[in-house]
């Protein structure tokens, strides 16, 4: 079958990776199955939930939303590359201290979420925290402990680097 | 009686699906016109992946036009912006010469979709989607929007009130794409307003969405510009409506004038998201306070 498969380069959580399959395979497939980055989850499956969330060149997107074509390239990041090593990113100790997390499924887009706000608005307003939060759907928590883990990450930002 | 398509969504079988990425335009340009009819456009993918996972995307040849340089980008000269059609939502809403002079533009693409959408879904995508729910057109017809098309054949200009000509349906030829979205400066002065009403604030698709800007001298309406999302096959610029309220000074009549007059330019339909009923009323409110709250408070 000519054309069916691509092969794609790009960076995935610093290292290089070639991923291959139909250009129009969804990128979050590419990542759970060929890297076994099962942290990106899938909820809906149509851009609604953010659970898929990566961040792609810098940007947060829906990875279900992304054929593998336009992963070409590209650096990504998954939930599996924000801690180093041990050491957890300072949206991630927030999570834990708050409570933000309960079943998980939808914790590593909300993570993402709010490091990609964090980084637009070091210091967001309520408001912006909630526009930041927006696309990204938590059936357990009602969000005040995911709204409250957000702005204990800013906090332990402006302590130092994370 | 239940039929076979009746069932749950599928996702839609990759096999029957291609998506090349050509190195730059001409090269996307020429494909279009090679095969007349055979190529479609696929930009940030916010809408086609989304029917592509419900199994309701037609199956064929899609070109991708993410990453083209020339559809790209934001040039402000001294009396237009031209905004690429790969420009993002994001990237529009955070210009500092949109947010300053096109504020109306601005705030429909932060109320399209959450953060995810806006740093993939584009401007261009949103007109050649063709959506009569999408957030961005109104905000563009207000402005004077032209669209710059261009294909193998050659470039051409457009008003953008006439572009869209049904549900779906758009002066645009199988070989053509949209280049960019220029707007006329020189608004600033303007009295605007935009409102998305959905079911909730964030990520909903809108049930009405409304924008409007006026020139004032006073009370009276030198000129003015009405346009309306989700109410008729497509966005629609509310050209009764506009008469009904340029040269006039506001007051009870000319309000009164203005909502009779916009049952002429909007034809809202039941569906999934709202009733026709209350979109019509919904409608007829924005606009009431449109002209009475918005022109009178900062008038006087």
């Amino acid at each position: 079958m000519p054309d069916s498969t691509v092969s794609v380069r790009c960076r995935v959580n610093g290292t290089d990776a070639t991923l291959i399959g139909h250009p129009m395979t969804r990128l979050l497939d590419s990542l759970r199955s060929d890297l076994h980055l099962t942290g990106v989850k899938e909820g809906c499956g149509e851009g609604e939930c953010g659970a898929c969330s990566i961040l792609l060149d810098g940007r947060l997107v829906n990875s279900c939303l992304i054929p593998l074509l336009h992963a070409d390239g590209a650096s990504i990041v998954t939930i599996e590359g924000v801690a180093q090593g041990e050491r957890l990113h300072a949206v991630q100790a927030a999570f834990i201290a708050q409570g933000g997390a309960q079943c998980g499924i939808c914790t590593p887009g909300m993570v993402l979420a709010a490091m990609s706000l964090l980084e637009q608005h070091p210091n967001p307003s309520d408001a912006d925290i909630r526009e930041g939060l927006a696309g990204n759907l938590c059936r357990c928590t009602g969000y005040v402990r995911i709204f409250e883990a957000v702005l204990d990450a800013c906090r332990r930002s402006e302590m130092g680097p994370r | 009686m239940p039929t076979l398509g009746d069932g749950p969504a599928v996702r839609s079988y990759l096999p029957a699906f291609t998506l090349v990425a050509p190195k730059d335009l001409q090269s996307a340009l020429r494909m279009l016109a090679d095969e007349p009819g055979v190529w479609r456009p696929f930009a940030g993918g916010t809408d086609l992946m989304v029917l592509f996972e419900a199994g309701r995307l037609p199956p064929g040849r899609y070109v991708s036009l993410w990453g083209l340089k020339e559809l790209g980008g934001i040039d402000v000269a001294p009396d237009t912006v031209s905004i690429g059609a790969l420009t993002t939502y994001a990237d529009v809403a955070r210009h500092p010469v949109l947010r300053n002079e096109f504020p109306l533009l601005c705030r429909a693409a932060e109320q399209t979709g959450g953060a995810a959408t806006q740093n993939r879904g584009t401007l261009g995508g949103n007109i050649a989607n063709g959506s009569p729910a999408a957030d961005t057109p109104p905000a563009l017809l207000v402005y004077d929007a032209e669209l710059e098309l261009i294909s193998a054949r050659g470039a051409r200009r457009m008003r953008y009130d006439r572009f869209h000509s049904g549900y779906k349906t758009m002066d645009l030829a199988g070989d053509e794409l949209i280049r960019s979205i220029t707007l006329p400066r020189g608004r600033v002065s303007w009295i605007e307003s935009y409102r998305k009403v959905g079911t909730r604030k964030a990520q909903a698709i809108s049930k009405v969405c409304f924008a409007a800007a006026a020139d004032m001298d006073g009370t009276l309406i030198r000129d003015v510009r009405v346009a309306l999302g989700s109410v008729a096959p497509a966005v629609v610029r509310c050209l009764h409506t506009e008469s009904a309220m340029r040269g006039r000074t506001v007051d009870d009549a000319l309000v009164e004038a203005a909502a009779a007059a916009l049952t002429r330019d909007i034809a809202p339909i039941d569906d999934v998201r709202s009733t026709a009923k209350y979109r019509l009323h919904v409608s007829r409110n924005l606009l009431i306070q449109f002209a009475t709250e918005t022109l009178s408070r900062r008038t006087h």
